[in-house]
């Protein structure tokens, strides 16, 4: 059996929406060098709806199909559906990541949640940071490296 | 498909294929039993030990066969451990960049309360005969070093550590497992009191290995049952792969000479080829190192998607990257030349073979450029280190 599902290759092979918004609304960046990931998402954002979004990613090759997949799942949906997105369903979208690769899949939520969290303080526009991840979760994965 | 990943292991000599043939068909009996047909097993099990212990410049009886390079390292650290144990002596001495079947053992004896000592290694991924003098002490029972090390390659000075060993009486082992079949051994001239290798890194069958003891160490058997290998390793021998293992091992001798200079020439070619990618560096020592290996750190990229994209292309490599360990860290050799963690996530190891051809270096020149560069341009790693967030580790 191949590592990765056929869903993964095929993200991983030909990402969708790779690349920078110049002009980007909110821009996320989760992970680090250290871990051996960092993820980029760049959102562009009209109407509170995601118009276009783009990303970067330095990392494995679900690191990368993760990103594509989170993506596309987000693309042209309202922010709040955005903000909903989960590991979960990236991963599910993906048929499936294997188990010691699933932290690739929180890493594409995190990004995307923290795109939208800069678009809202870029904006001042008032949030419950309940919602969003600890950002400390960053500092500890360094720590576990 | 170009397979560049020989030193995870190799394709089968022809000879050594149809030298087991007849083990595997006609000659199934058993070595250990009393009639003919045992018996003649028996013979080509002692002649593949003769043609075996020829190879390493030593004496039949002093080769044991095992399962393969992990259990003929486990076999010696136990046995060296459990006969210094024996006069009081629990320290041990190896380095840093062992395989984990040294490093891993090495560990369960610390919980039984020996001291290990592992040596830093240089930059140049060569430890020295005087780190290991200075670190030998009156309770020292094991220094065990390897010959060459499986990821980055580089060619540890044996002949020396071993004469200093000898000297102060203590006991030296190597895992010989990249070099045997690649490198000259002689484990007399080269005072290696024991010594690992496993069939399948030189054009043997897998699954098989040999442990050299020196005559008169009381090997620990590790493995309980039969009085087969005198003792020392139960189980029917794997006669076959015995026999396909001393043809490959012969064969890989004879043409180590010839070998070396072919794939010296092709593998200092791929690392000239690869140089030209910027920030790009060559691990472990240009010269003192196994002829058909190459391993490069690129900055900015990850090492695991680095693989699946030439997988693609058409090419088999392994990389040291967290993501292929299935570990959180990077190789631990990489990490003890002093590479930071962020380079070794983007290492690759190319490892060249009896059959690698020019123009498949060049097109591993070609493919592993245009990869590095692609990853590159979709990393924000990359990003910030081409416009200086942060810094670069290597020269342009």
């Amino acid at each position: 059996m191949a590592l990765y599902s056929e869903k993964v290759m095929d993200h991983f092979r030909n990402p969708r929406n790779v690349g920078v918004i110049e002009d980007a609304d909110g821009i996320g960046e989760v992970g680090n060098p250290v871990c051996g990931d960092i993820m980029k998402i760049y959102l562009k954002i009209e109407n509170e709806t995601v118009t276009d979004v783009k990303f970067e990613t330095f990392g494995c090759g679900s690191a990368i199909a993760s990103s594509s997949m989170a993506t596309e799942m987000i693309k042209g949906k309202p922010l709040s559906e955005a903000l909903t997105l989960t590991n979960k369903a990236v991963t599910e979208a993906l048929d499936g990541l294997p188990a010691h690769k699933l932290h690739c899949s929180v890493l594409a939520e995190e990004a995307i949640k923290k795109a939208v969290r800069d678009y809202y303080d870029r904006n001042g526009i008032a949030y419950d940071p309940a919602q969003f991840p600890d950002c400390d979760s960053c500092a500890s994965l360094e720590e576990r490296a | 498909m170009i397979y560049a990943d020989n030193a995870a292991t190799t394709a089968m000599s022809k000879k050594a294929i149809h030298a087991m043939l007849p083990y595997l068909d006609e000659v199934y009996g058993n070595p250990s039993s009393l009639y003919a047909f045992g018996q003649k097993a028996k013979e080509a099990l002692e002649a593949a030990r003769g043609r075996i212990a020829a190879c390493l410049g030593c004496e039949a009886r002093e080769i044991t066969f095992t399962s393969g390079g992990s259990e003929s390292d486990n076999q010696a650290i136990m046995t060296a451990a459990a006969l210094g144990e024996k006069k009081g002596r629990k320290h041990i001495i190896s380095t840093a960049f062992e395989h984990h079947a040294v490093l891993h053992t090495l560990e369960k004896l610390k919980k039984r309360g020996f001291e290990i000592t592992l040596l830093p290694v240089h930059e140049n991924g060569i430890v020295t005969a005087k780190q290991v003098a200075e670190a030998i002490r009156e309770d020292t029972c094991l220094v065990t070093v390897m010959y060459a090390n499986n990821e980055i390659g580089t060619i540890q000075p044996v002949s020396e550590i071993g004469a200093v060993c000898r000297e102060k009486g203590v006991l030296f082992h190597s895992d010989a497992v990249q070099a045997a079949g690649h490198l000259p051994v002689n484990v007399n001239e080269q005072k290696i009191d024991m010594l690992s290798l496993s069939a399948h890194k030189f054009h043997g069958p897998k699954g098989i290995g040999v442990l050299y003891a020196k005559r008169g160490i009381l090997l620990e058997s590790i493995i309980s049952g039969g009085a087969q290998e005198r003792g020392k390793r139960a189980g029917t021998e794997n006669l076959a792969a015995i026999v396909g293992m001393a043809a490959a091992l012969e064969e890989a001798c004879a043409e180590i000479d010839n070998n070396a200079k072919r794939l010296t020439a092709l593998r200092d070619r791929l690392i000239a080829g690869l140089n030209k990618i910027p920030y790009s560096e060559l691990n472990g020592d240009a010269g003192k190192r196994l002829p058909g290996n190459v391993n490069f750190c690129f900055e900015g990229i990850e090492g695991e998607s680095l693989l699946l994209l030439l997988d693609d292309k058409g090419i088999c490599a392994s990389s040291g990257s967290a993501c292929t360990s299935g570990s959180l860290d990077p190789s631990h050799v990489l990490l003890a030349i002093g590479r930071p963690h962020e380079v070794a996530h983007g290492s690759l190891r190319l490892t060249l073979g009896e059959n690698t051809t020019e123009d498949e270096v060049d097109y591993m020149i070609q493919a592993v450029t245009e990869v590095v560069t692609y990853l590159r341009n979709m990393s924000p790693f990359w990003r910030d280190l081409s416009t200086g967030r942060r810094p670069h580790v290597f020269a342009e």
